[in-house]
């Protein structure tokens, strides 16, 4: 496996992609959130939040672009999260409650480690995924480690110690459980068509988007996609799955009793997530970091080099700068779906969803694993 | 009384899915993302105040700049919550205004009691208070939201007058005096 990172010691290298992941990841998050401020307002019909900007900024010309888009509220509020007080009420069990935001962060950002970003192409052609740590389990260590996410709503629901959290720490559980099955499920057809016979087996993302130069895996596996989809919606507790928030019922559910610096780490993490998902999907059915269905990233690059007649085209830099592009357009094109379907779907009530996750989605995944498993079989003997 | 039996309709499997529907509220919801906003900027873009509106209770000169309140103090009796303060002071006769013997020495308006019912403005004879179209009052103590006489008028300025009374009051007092003087 080729190291695109000089050959280091081990121990610089995992500092230097923590701290890749720390100062990307947070600050992405963030951005969503205020993304996520803005969506909502051009959709209720608002400007939404437009006007701080920091005096000494000021003189900057053309620096009202980014007033309007609200990029100082978002500095405002992170610097407001730092330096406010941190409450931490008498009556909750503080080792855990404090331990809770933290176990939200760790899956969080480890798991953003074993996600490709992007590739480039090696001397003899082979593909060079852009990825902090390349382990060949690829989409189940997103799986285990993301799924170690819910200890944290279900901590920071019990060391809360007060009723609401309480609630919603248990619908957590309850909903997270109920998806992950189906997740998982709805996932295999595609891990069985890429481990065609004859082939090395393998569970790497890298090798599902390789598949995808033809045809996307959404387009041949529409079932599989909208499970997936669904289940991610419920996953990282977005509307409308928002069971363990359920503002309208619990207050602020799970995080009722954080504020301050810790409230705002179970928000990134919820970002965060959202992201990792979004990646996976893309990973999964949209094709990685090919640009359209039928025109993988070797024909773009191939094509831009014919049209072009530079051979900068096949730098491995530009490659891999292309490829990311292609690959964050198309998550944070789904970001922006996760934003719209919140705003448009109302919550569904607590026995809807575990109806739903329990007698629709299970169901169907059940069918069409079996489904693709048959189809499967006959094509590729 | 007759009961009126309503056939639940039968979903299709298409609306059971659920997923028709949420696809059609996706669609009215990126109508709205793409629609202009429809909330104003406040404090750079204001509302257009219709006529009449009821903001601020001020007081108004007639067009030859006389203050029209004569302070015969109907309004402070009538105020609901006692927010109208008035000082009655007579004119000096020097005045080329002394026919109408009475104004106020002193008139206030305390903001913080005032609940724009518009009362003063129906109970004057004189046309003399108007609630105009000043929405936005605010103050950084409980004195500052007390409306003394000059700012009354800098708030309400001059407004059109019919009758003239006073005038019509001085003319006869003047063509009275006049017709004395000659019999």
């Amino acid at each position: 496996m080729s190291d695109p990172f000089l050959g280091l010691p081990p121990t610089a290298l995992a500092v230097l992609k923590g701290a890749a992941v720390i100062i990307v990841v947070f600050p992405l998050a963030a951005a969503c959130s205020m993304a996520e401020r803005k969506v909502c307002a051009w959709i209720q019909g608002r400007p939404g939040p437009n006007r701080a900007l920091p005096p000494l900024l000021a003189w900057v010309p053309g620096i009202w672009i980014l007033q309007r888009l609200g990029i100082f509220h978002l500095a405002a509020d992170g610097a407001k999260f730092l330096f406010k007080e941190e409450p931490l009420p008498d009556h909750v069990h503080r080792f855990y409650y404090v331990l809770a935001p933290v176990v939200a962060m760790v899956p969080a950002f480890t798991t953003m480690t074993v996600v490709p970003f992007g590739a480039f192409f090696g001397p003899s052609g082979e593909v060079i995924p852009l990825m902090l740590a390349n382990v060949d389990v690829g989409i189940l260590a997103v799986f285990a480690v993301a799924s170690l996410g819910i200890y944290s709503l279900i901590l920071a629901g019990w060391a809360s110690n007060s009723k609401y959290p309480f609630l919603g720490g248990i619908r957590a559980s309850a909903q997270l459980i109920s998806y992950e099955l189906s997740m998982t499920l709805s996932v295999l057809p595609v891990l069985l068509w890429v481990n065609a016979p004859g082939s090395a087996g393998t569970l790497s993302l890298v090798r599902a988007v390789e598949f995808q130069g033809g045809a996307w895996f959404i387009f041949t596996m529409p079932v599989s996609a909208l499970i997936f989809a669904i289940a991610l919606f419920a996953e990282t507790n977005r509307q409308p799955f928002d069971m363990p928030e359920s503002e309208a019922d619990l207050v602020g559910g799970f995080h009722t009793e954080y504020g301050a610096f810790k409230w705002s780490l179970f928000f990134v993490a919820e970002y965060a997530n959202m992201i990792v998902g979004s990646g996976v999907f893309t990973l999964l059915f949209l094709g990685g970091w090919n640009i359209l269905p039928g025109v993988p990233l070797s024909s773009l690059i191939g094509f831009l080099h014919a049209a072009t007649g530079s051979a900068l085209w096949l730098h491995p830099l530009a490659v891999g700068v292309i490829s990311t592009v292609v690959f964050l357009g198309k998550v944070f094109t789904l970001i922006f779906i996760f934003m719209w379907v919140r705003w448009t779907v109302p919550r569904f009530r607590y026995d809807q969803v575990m109806k739903l996750g329990w007698q629709k989605l299970l169901p169907l995944s059940i069918l069409n694993l079996l489904a693709y498993t048959i189809g499967i079989a006959l094509i590729q003997n | 009384m007759a009961v009126i039996q309503v056939q639940r309709k039968t979903l299709t499997l298409a609306e059971r899915t659920y997923l028709p529907q949420i696809l059609g509220g996706l669609m009215t919801t990126l109508r709205h993302l793409l629609s202009p906003v429809v909330t104003m900027e406040y404090p750079e873009q204001r509302p257009a105040i219709p006529a009449h509106y009821r903001g601020v209770p001020t007081l108004v000169m007639d067009p030859n700049g006389r203050e029209k309140c004569v302070s015969c103090q109907l309004c402070e009796f009538v105020c609901p919550p006692k927010a109208i303060r008035i000082t009655p002071g007579s004119i000096p006769e020097a005045s080329s205004n002394a026919q109408v013997e009475k104004a106020p020495q002193a008139f206030d308006i305390d903001m913080l009691r005032c609940i724009y019912c518009g009362l003063c403005e129906e109970v004057c004879p004189e046309e003399a208070i108007f609630l105009q179209n000043q929405y936005s009052m605010s103050g950084y103590s409980r004195a500052e939201m007390v409306n003394h006489k000059d700012r009354l008028y800098e708030l309400g300025g001059t407004l059109p007058d019919k009758h003239f009374k006073w005038e019509v009051k001085k003319a006869a007092e003047k063509a009275a005096a006049g017709a004395g003087g000659h019999a």
